[in-house]
């Protein structure tokens, strides 16, 4: 029983180590509660149920994308700022974001569409940076005669 | 179940009449297109409401860098907008020009574009799809009018008032006019038109025989920029 030591102290680092994930999530405040996503108050019903949002939003708005730009049906009721967002959701931040983080997806969608509310640029940079006179072609002079 | 051969041959010339007849009842009842008349267009000096309103309708930004500014209606010399056209006499010599997309009839950029991220509407409206661009830029390598501008940069800084209703552009794609598509569902005509203070800009429906532009086309003489190109612009100027 000589090796009485070697072998505890090498249980203890055994389990250690196969308990890693455990502690380790603990001590990072990991949670396995999902995403805190707000609700919007008003709403109670989505466009389609909660499930398929859920897994498939994006494949509704990629349809809803053709059939407005490509097949010329009216935007209303079908765009992604006024009708999800400003109808329902409210605000990016709250619904969208929190989500998306939570999946470490980043969807390109806001680099053309805007979160209104949240005020135009502000998902990058600010408005300062390089507001300036109008274009050098705008204004062609009518110098020729 | 069997069909007959007699039975078949029927079935197939019916339904090929029946998509004959869809093509030609549903072709061409819509062609939108403009007419620019040039001298109402100079009446005013340095006048650039229509530029204006265009800005603001899309949220087109002001880049002050030669070569990396957005446009989708400007001014340009005659000479530039009607090359070969002009000549030491001509009233309209050295005079500047409202130039935008011509929305042409047979569009060079839709031929070119490798992902149809521009495609040509039924009503001749030729527009754009962001989502689809991946800015190679052989729109633009193909469009004689120089219409399509590439977003060299986030264009959102640049732009001065933002207008909530219009999406913005990203960097890394191709824009141009799109006779205001958006403007047009909703029963209104075009930004550049309405703002224009002479009503030098006409907009209207080359297919119905009535519309204002026919009436105007018919009356007046009017030219188009590079037909010899085959391209078949939709924007006409009055002369």
């Amino acid at each position: 029983m000589r090796d009485r030591g070697v072998i505890y102290t090498a249980l203890v680092l055994f389990l250690g180590l196969l308990t890693f994930p455990v502690w380790h999530n603990l001590s990072a405040h990991v949670t396995a509660k999902g995403p805190d996503v707000k609700l919007p108050g008003a709403e109670k019903k989505c466009v389609a149920p909660v499930e398929y949002m859920r897994t498939s939003h994006m494949n509704l708005l990629i349809a809803w994308r053709d059939q407005v730009v490509r097949e010329g049906e009216p935007m209303s009721g079908k765009s992604l700022t006024p009708t999800c967002l400003e109808k329902c959701h409210g605000s990016k931040a709250d619904f969208c974001d929190r989500c998306h983080n939570y999946a470490a997806v980043t969807p390109s969608c806001w680099n053309c569409h805007e979160d209104r509310k949240a005020g135009p640029g502000s998902e990058r940079a600010g408005m300062s940076a390089g507001a300036a006179g109008t274009s050098a072609r705008a204004t062609i002079a009518r110098s020729g005669r | 179940m069997t069909i007959s051969r007699k039975e078949f041959l029927r079935a197939t010339g019916i339904s090929l009449l029946a998509v004959a007849a869809r093509k030609v009842k549903g072709a061409a009842t819509t062609r939108w297109a403009l007419a620019v008349d040039s001298a109402k267009c100079l009446k005013q000096d340095n006048c650039t409401k229509c530029i204006d309103a265009c800005r603001q309708a899309h949220n087109i930004p002001s880049i002050p860098q030669q070569g990396r500014d957005i446009r989708w209606i400007w001014k340009d010399s005659f000479e530039h907008a009607f090359p070969g056209q002009e000549d030491p006499y001509s009233t309209q010599g050295g005079m500047p020009a409202m130039v935008l997309c011509n929305h042409c009839e047979n569009p060079p950029c839709v031929r070119v574009c490798p992902t149809q991220a521009t495609f040509k509407r039924e009503d001749g409206i030729v527009a754009m799809d962001y989502h689809r661009c991946i800015g190679c830029r052989y729109c633009m390598a193909a469009c004689p009018y120089g219409s399509r501008s590439f977003n060299w940069m986030d264009p959102r800084p640049y732009i001065k008032n933002p207008n909530p209703e219009f999406p913005t552009r990203t960097k890394g794609v191709v824009e141009k006019c799109t006779l205001c598509s958006e403007r047009l569902a909703a029963g209104k005509p075009p930004a550049c038109v309405e703002a224009c203070p002479e009503k030098a800009l006409v907009f209207g429906n080359l297919s119905d025989p009535h519309s204002a532009i026919r009436e105007l086309l018919a009356a007046r003489r009017h030219m188009r920029r590079r037909p010899e190109l085959g391209t078949g612009p939709g924007v006409f100027y009055i002369v």
